[in-house]
């Protein structure tokens, strides 16, 4: 490949040939770096918050600033690292390839919604600097707008900006699955990332309008004094909370779904094996991303909706349940009699599965509604979303970053670290938020920047496992670093992955294939471990 | 640092059943965990890659495997959601002889009224083994009673009565906490719920007494406010006789029919022409903004101790 024909990367090396590229691969590499930006500040948030509780007293911060801290960490973490996150990463990177299509089906789109994103993510930070916003980040109603004394219309006003770049990327996605397959590339031959970047993006389209129309009018209420949410202007607090988890459960799996299809990638291609029960996992991302539009009452059992109501919430919340099981037994099943490989990519992917599972049962706690009476509002909650939204979402998206570096990059990482840091982000995670589970049944409330001293043990390891996380989560960002100078250059195919993304060159070129793949074969082909890629005239 | 707690402590009331729920569904998980991780490891072993195995007849029907994992899940989850539902809506219906005890959440205290005028901050005291009904209201944003040792929560939303029953049947101090995030002193806002023998509480309660009956209040402010002048005998405007109201049926003049509870009273002197009494013209002025929620529980008290004069 030495002296082989310019790729994306090569083409051209201005900086307003990255600022200004409609190039979905620079496009990723933009988000890549925002993403990772914001990463730094939600996670620096967290070490602090760590740092505050690994005494029973409020002594390292004032109160104000501690609440300051966890509605950062929220904020941030939620609308500008997760949501985001895979889709505008490694997904935009990899659907066009993967289809075996130029481009997105609108690539200037793409760009705008990077600078929507950027955009939202400045008036936010704004806020922050300007110090700060105390709502968590669930702003609650009328504690948002009557109460609270921080810069929340600026920080509202930044997350509903972001929306826009979810919309926009949401409906590219959708387009371009419909519209730019490659020859051959029927709906049942599509990738299982494919199918739940789909899924994701059907709720990115039809929530976050949702969640934009919320935050409007919640300052409409702060600023204008127009009541609707806050009881002393007529308005009704409970609606808020209805409205706002009308969005953010669905987003549960705005930020899930995308990490189940890297795992549903990662588990056939290192066990070199068709993947077990291809439709049913397919068709589970569809049911998860419908069943969970129905669901958003599991998180007000205590907050004063009809009792009638709440049955009906926790049904259906263990409906949606029965879908991501489905998954679960299908990456096993898949396992069973293949060709098993253990490298840094599919270590994530176990790693995911074991910590997805108890962040699925332990979510069936709260979806019992007695249960929820005691644990809604405390650690148990927290550590719970953290199982999914931590060691499941952001292992997935290690784990998918792992395994298409080289495509992205056209460098091999260094094998061993990548392994360690994997192996080391299990265990630290666990460290982390597995005390945060007896802390919740403990009764320990969140959002408490002091506690009794009885809860203590658990709050220092709990901290002693972030420290863990956080020397984890470093090691990646530096082997990836030393690998783009000193890796070794990579194969088009290092994997022996079946995919269209790996027929085209590491780094690809920057029309993504030379000649159009005409697909043959569904996904995952493999022949006693032997790969069969999806397209054999490339 | 206290050692390594894993259970809470437990008062009574449902927390026993709870406990059982909650063990329950440790047993599923753990199970379905360690058999998840169990297949995942010895997979991973034998069928390594360079591991000699009999690959042989992978699994081609792969339908029924999903079928059958299907229906068990569902019908685990089931089974687990009727057994929460269940405990759920016992834990929401109190018995008809419980004490009620009035109490107000603002930023960042309890506040609690006993029926005999008693009243306590960050601290609540009740008798073991009698059912007691809280009345929430809160003065500013929302907060959540919490006692974990009860294994009960409550958010208390503004702008209307929320209400929660619990019965502690062991004596002891149990932490009380506010559950929803309110603002600077959340994390400060809570104290003590002492549950205490029967005798030892009419004690405290005599100790404490001396005050008015919270009904008697009610009455007094029933007068200050006016309330009389049109309600009273002989008012000067036709207005209803709160005598024997309270806990019936009221017929609106929009044909609906409502029950005549706390949520009622509260509502009539608030907003009284949202639910208008059937014959009457809806001449009584809103009291928002006038009285406060101490007096408000105070009023709600005495057309309470009216509703069980007039039916008695
Ligand atoms: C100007 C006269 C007037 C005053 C003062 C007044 N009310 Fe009323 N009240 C009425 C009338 C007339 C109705 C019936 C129409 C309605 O439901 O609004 C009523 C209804 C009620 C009801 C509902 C009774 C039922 O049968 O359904 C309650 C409870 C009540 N008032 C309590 C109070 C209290 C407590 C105060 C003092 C804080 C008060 N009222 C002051 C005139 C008055
Ligand atoms: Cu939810
Ligand atoms: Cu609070």
């Amino acid at each position: 490949m030495h002296g082989s024909p310019p790729n994306y990367l090569t083409a051209r090396t201005t900086i307003r040939s990255w600022l200004f590229s409609t190039d979905h691969k620079r496009i990723a590499l933009l988000y890549f770096a925002s993403i990772t930006f914001f990463f730094l500040i939600g996670g620096l948030a967290a070490v602090l918050i760590r740092l505050e509780l690994v005494t029973p007293a409020a002594d390292l911060v004032l109160p104000d600033t501690y609440n300051r801290l966890f509605t950062m960490h929220g904020v941030i973490m939620v609308w500008f690292f997760l949501v985001p996150s895979i889709p505008t990463t490694l997904g935009n990177f990899v659907l066009p390839l993967m289809l075996a299509a130029r481009d997105l089906a609108f690539p200037r789109l793409n760009l705008a919604s990077w600078y929507f994103y950027i955009a939202g993510g400045a008036l936010t930070v704004l806020a922050l600097l300007l110090g700060g916003v105390d709502t968590g980040w669930t702003f609650y109603e009328p504690y948002a707008s009557a109460f609270s004394n921080g810069y929340v219309t600026l920080a509202v006003l930044g997350i509903f900006l972001s929306g826009f770049s979810s919309i926009l990327t949401g409906l590219n996605f959708i387009v371009t699955t419909h519209k730019l397959r490659a020859p051959g590339m029927t709906w049942y031959r599509l990738p299982l990332f494919v199918w739940s970047l789909y899924s994701t993006s059907v709720i990115l389209v039809l929530a976050t309008p949702v969640l934009a129309m919320t935050l409007l009018m919640l300052v409409a209420e702060r600023v204008l004094g127009i009541g609707i949410f806050d009881p002393a202007l007529g308005g009704d607090p409970l609606l808020w909370q209805h409205m706002f988890w009308f969005y953010s459960h669905p987003a549960v799996y705005i930020m899930v779904l995308p990490a189940i299809g890297i795992v549903s990638e990662l588990v056939p291609a290192f066990a070199r094996k068709q993947i077990f029960g291809y439709k049913f996992v397919a068709w589970a991302s569809v049911a998860i991303a419908a069943i969970g539009f129905l669901v958003w009452g599991h998180h007000m059992f205590v907050a004063g909706q009809s009792l009638y109501a709440s049955l009906v919430f926790s049904f259906l919340s263990y409906l949606v349940a029965v879908p991501s099981a489905i998954k679960v037994f299908n990456w096993v099943a898949t396992l069973h009699k293949g060709w098993i490989r253990f490298d840094a990519p599919m270590l994530y992917a176990f790693g995911f599965i074991g910590l997805f599972t108890i962040g699925g049962l332990t979510g069936l706690f709260l979806a019992a509604l007695a249960i929820d009476v005691h644990v809604t509002d405390t650690y148990f909650v927290v550590a719970h979303f953290h199982y999914i939204m931590v060691g499941g979402s952001v292992s997935a998206f290690f784990g998918g970053l792992h395994y298409w570096w080289p495509k992205i990059t056209g460098r091999l990482y260094p094998e061993g670290w990548a392994r360690a840091a994997a192996i080391l982000m299990f265990f630290g995670f666990n460290l982390t938020f597995f005390p945060q589970f007896v802390l919740g049944w403990l009764g320990m409330p969140r959002r408490y920047d002091a506690y009794p001293p009885e809860f203590q043990i658990w709050h220092v390891l709990s901290s002693a496992g972030a420290s863990t996380l956080a020397v984890a989560y470093a090691m990646p960002l530096f082997y990836f670093f030393w690998s783009l100078v000193w890796g070794a250059r990579a194969p088009a195919n290092p994997w022996g992955a079946t995919g269209l993304e790996w027929l085209t060159g590491s780094p690809p070129p920057a029309r993504n294939f030379e000649r159009t793949p005409i697909v043959v074969r569904g996904p995952y082909d493999y022949v006693e471990g032997q790969p069969r890629p999806q397209a054999e005239n490339v | 640092m206290r050692g390594f707690p894993v259970w809470p402590v437990e008062a009574g009331h449902y927390a026993g059943e709870m406990d059982a729920l909650f063990i329950g569904l440790v047993i599923v998980t753990v199970l379905t965990a360690g058999f998840v991780c169990f297949l995942l490891i010895f997979f991973a072993a034998r069928y390594r890659a360079g591991h000699d195995a009999d690959r042989s007849h992978t699994i081609e029907k792969t339908w029924r495997w999903e079928v059958g994992w299907t229906t068990a899940s569902l019908l685990i989850f089931v089974g687990l959601a009727v057994w929460g539902a269940d405990l759920y809506l016992r834990l929401y219906r109190p018995p008809k002889n419980a004490v009620q005890i009035f109490v107000v959440g603002k930023q960042w205290m309890w506040k609690a009224q006993h029926p005999g005028g008693q009243r306590e901050i960050n601290e609540l005291h009740v008798p073991a083994g009698r059912a007691i009904r809280l009345v929430m209201a809160s003065q500013d944003t929302i907060h959540s009673f919490y006692v974990p040792a009860l294994r009960v929560k409550q958010d208390v939303v503004p702008g209307r009565y929320e209400s929660m029953w619990f019965q502690a049947d062991r004596p002891g101090r149990y932490h009380l906490f506010c559950a929803e995030y309110c603002g600077t002193d959340h994390a400060r806002m809570g104290g003590w719920l002492t549950v205490m023998a029967p005798r030892a509480f009419a004690g405290w309660l005599r100790d404490r007494g001396g005050q008015q009956s919270l009904a008697a209040q009610g009455e007094q402010l029933f007068h200050a406010f006016g309330c009389s002048g049109c309600h009273g005998p002989g008012g000067t405007v036709r207005a209803p006789d709160l005598n024997g109201v309270y806990g019936g049926p009221v017929a609106l003049q929009d044909g609906r029919v409502v029950s005549a509870d706390e949520r009622y009273v509260r509502d009539s002197i608030l907003m009284p022409k949202s639910e208008v009494a059937a014959g009457y013209d809806p001449v009584m002025p809103s009291f928002a903004g006038q009285v406060g929620e101490d007096d408000l529980a105070k009023l709600v008290a005495y057309v309470q101790s009216l509703g069980r004069k007039g039916a008695g």
